[in-house]
């Protein structure tokens, strides 16, 4: 039961062959056994994913059970749950206990029923690509434990890879989803910008922020999207569309399926193995049936600076609101209220969100702002208007997630340029808010590679058939790490 | 660019933050590496291009002016650092 796919286990529930509250409290033992060595959670409450499992139980008995009910999930911990510690990583939330829940954690546990197994560690407020800038400590990457997860969604990946949890939620700035996805040999989908509702989803940047699954499947994927999109009047920028399946095209052949390969996704930069399991992969998806052509993002070198000034500059004014007055952490001692403000702030962030709201202030203080904000903007678009060209001669684009595999822990935590290129192929999507997924491809040096399928705005049912049909004919995304019993 | 010490110790006030010395030079060496990467950006032509604030085109909903949500007072005010009589508590600022 522990490597069942959400599908076989939301069918065993259903079938009665296990209880959810067996279940959960396989994985609750797993975690408790193995999470000292990874550090993939950092809350985990018995008690309160027992009742839940038990509510679960009930559901199902009663014949009121959705697709999902009764499965157990891990939460990465930017979600706002009701009486569960929610720290997003920092020592400024590491007494916070929400005192409401987030649209995601309503949708996916009141709604369908999923029973949370606790909260994933994570990189301070989604800040980072290696998950070393958590308050909690670095996680570990399952596939070697001197590696990084990838980052921010790193504890939910790792705890994923471990089989600490059959599936988790993240979130996604810049890649936040794919890039661990990639490093963990994991699925991740990153949802069109406004269908995941962003309501308790402790903000990084607005413009940018997206949840999303993430699972051993695409398949999986499908079925966790399925309980997270939807309208919510409490997030402004939330998109009121029709609902949909996400699962409903996965068998669909590829037959006539054109994938472009942006040329700039496939020059220097790229590290060489990563690169073969890349071509492997498209020459798998032509004997699939799919047609590959060559299609340009010229602006996409553009996206890593641009980036560096919009999601600093949206993070300077979210993270405004802790000041040690409302919620969070307040510094023992100060002495008038801006003092107060100062030593709250200077003791509770990380190195690394002081970085990212410094140079926020500063592109937004005068005299800057035209030549940083504005003109980063005015990139943004560019870099979205090439995916709108080469959508023209494309289904879906393909290519690498990350320019590399796991990195070593403490190999690019000193320089924040070199942690910060590793999302080069993540950050457009972002950026143009369209759809993108992360799915192993194969392996360099013993550690996994994951290549990344961008699609048009709310083509995520196009995607998730484009990487489930590469999934039954490749067994990539089903090996695990050695030394996990 | 660079930004220079007190550049970096001006925008650690603007964003209250305070910052010793040595941090303030550490940062500085952080924050020009970073603005080195930023700089790209200037060498490109953007003249009579639209900035993008957001990635969809969509423009603000209104509702209804009308309540629409519970008293959760306590509850809130139950997780802040200190607070008196439905109050946030901070420092004097009016003697």
């Amino acid at each position: 039961m522990i490597y069942a796919s959400v599908k076989e286990l939301s069918q065993a529930l259903a079938a009665k062959q296990i209880s959810s509250v067996e279940l959960t409290g396989l994985f609750l033992d797993r975690i408790e056994r193995l999470n000292p060595e990874i550090n993939a959670f950092v809350t985990v409450d018995r008690q309160k994913s027992l009742k839940m499992a038990a509510d679960a139980d009930a559901r199902i008995a009663a014949g009121q059970a959705g697709p999902l009910t009764g499965v157990p999930i891990a939460q990465k911990d930017i979600f706002c749950a009701e009486g569960w510690l929610t720290t997003c990583g920092s020592k400024m939330l590491s007494n916070f206990v929400s005192p409401y829940d987030a649209t995601v954690i309503r949708k996916m546990h009141a709604e369908a029923g999923l029973v949370s197994l606790g909260k994933t560690n994570m990189d301070e407020f989604a800040m980072g690509s290696s998950n070393e800038t958590s308050f909690f400590g670095p996680v570990r990457n399952p596939w070697d434990r001197e590696r990084v997860p990838g980052g921010s969604s790193g504890g939910s990946a790792a705890a994923i890879a471990a089989r600490l949890a059959p599936a988790a939620t993240g979130t996604d700035t810049g890649g936040s989803i794919r890039q661990p996805a990639a490093l963990c040999n994991l699925t991740g989908l990153k949802p069109t910008y406004g269908l995941v509702s962003r309501y308790g989803m402790i903000a990084f940047a607005s413009s940018l922020d997206q949840g999303g699954p993430m699972a051993a499947s695409a398949e999986d994927c499908a079925l966790l999207l399925n309980t997270m999109v939807g309208f919510d009047e409490r997030d402004s920028t939330s998109l009121d569309r029709p609902a949909e399946d996400y699962a409903r095209d996965l068998e669909k052949p590829l037959a006539g399926l054109r994938i472009g390969l942006p040329k700039e996704f496939f020059g220097e930069g790229c590290d060489a193995e990563v690169m073969a399991a890349v071509q492997a992969a498209i020459q798998e998806y032509e004997k699939l049936g799919a047609t590959c052509v060559e299609v340009s993002l010229p602006n996409s070198h553009l996206s890593v600076p641009a980036y560096y000034v919009i999601a600093p500059a949206e993070a300077s004014s979210n993270l405004s609101r802790f000041d040690g007055v409302r919620y969070g952490y307040r510094a023992p001692e100060y002495g008038n209220l801006d003092d107060m403000y100062m030593k709250t702030r200077a003791q509770a962030f990380g190195a690394e969100v002081k970085r990212r709201i410094l140079i926020g202030a500063y592109v937004l203080s005068h005299g800057y702002y035209d030549a940083y904000y504005l003109q980063a903007q005015r990139i943004r678009r560019l870099i979205a208007n090439d995916f709108v060209e080469a959508f023209k001669a494309c289904d879906v684009i393909l290519g690498p997630t990350s320019p590399s595999t796991a990195f070593k822990i403490g190999e690019k935590a000193a320089d924040p340029v070199q942690m910060y290129l590793s999302d080069i192929y993540t950050i457009a999507v972002n950026l143009a808010g369209l759809p993108g997924m992360s799915l192993p491809c194969g392996f360099a040096g013993g550690l996994p590679v994951g290549m990344q399928l961008i699609g048009n705005y709310f083509d995520e049912a196009r995607l998730l058939n484009v990487a489930h049909r590469y999934q039954m004919a490749t067994d990539w995304h089903q090996r695990r790490p050695d030394g996990l019993a | 660019m660079s930004l220079s010490l007190e550049q970096v110790q001006r925008i650690a006030h603007l964003a209250r933050i305070e910052v010793s010395e040595s941090e303030a030079l550490t940062t500085q060496g952080h924050l020009n590496g970073i603005f080195q990467l930023i700089e790209q950006m200037q060498a490109v032509d953007t003249q009579g291009v639209e900035p993008m604030s957001h990635a969809q085109d969509v423009s603000q909903r209104l509702r209804e002016d009308a309540v629409t949500e519970a008293d959760r007072r306590a509850a809130f005010q139950a997780v802040a650092p200190e607070t008196e009589a439905g109050l946030y508590l901070v420092p004097k600022v009016i003697e």
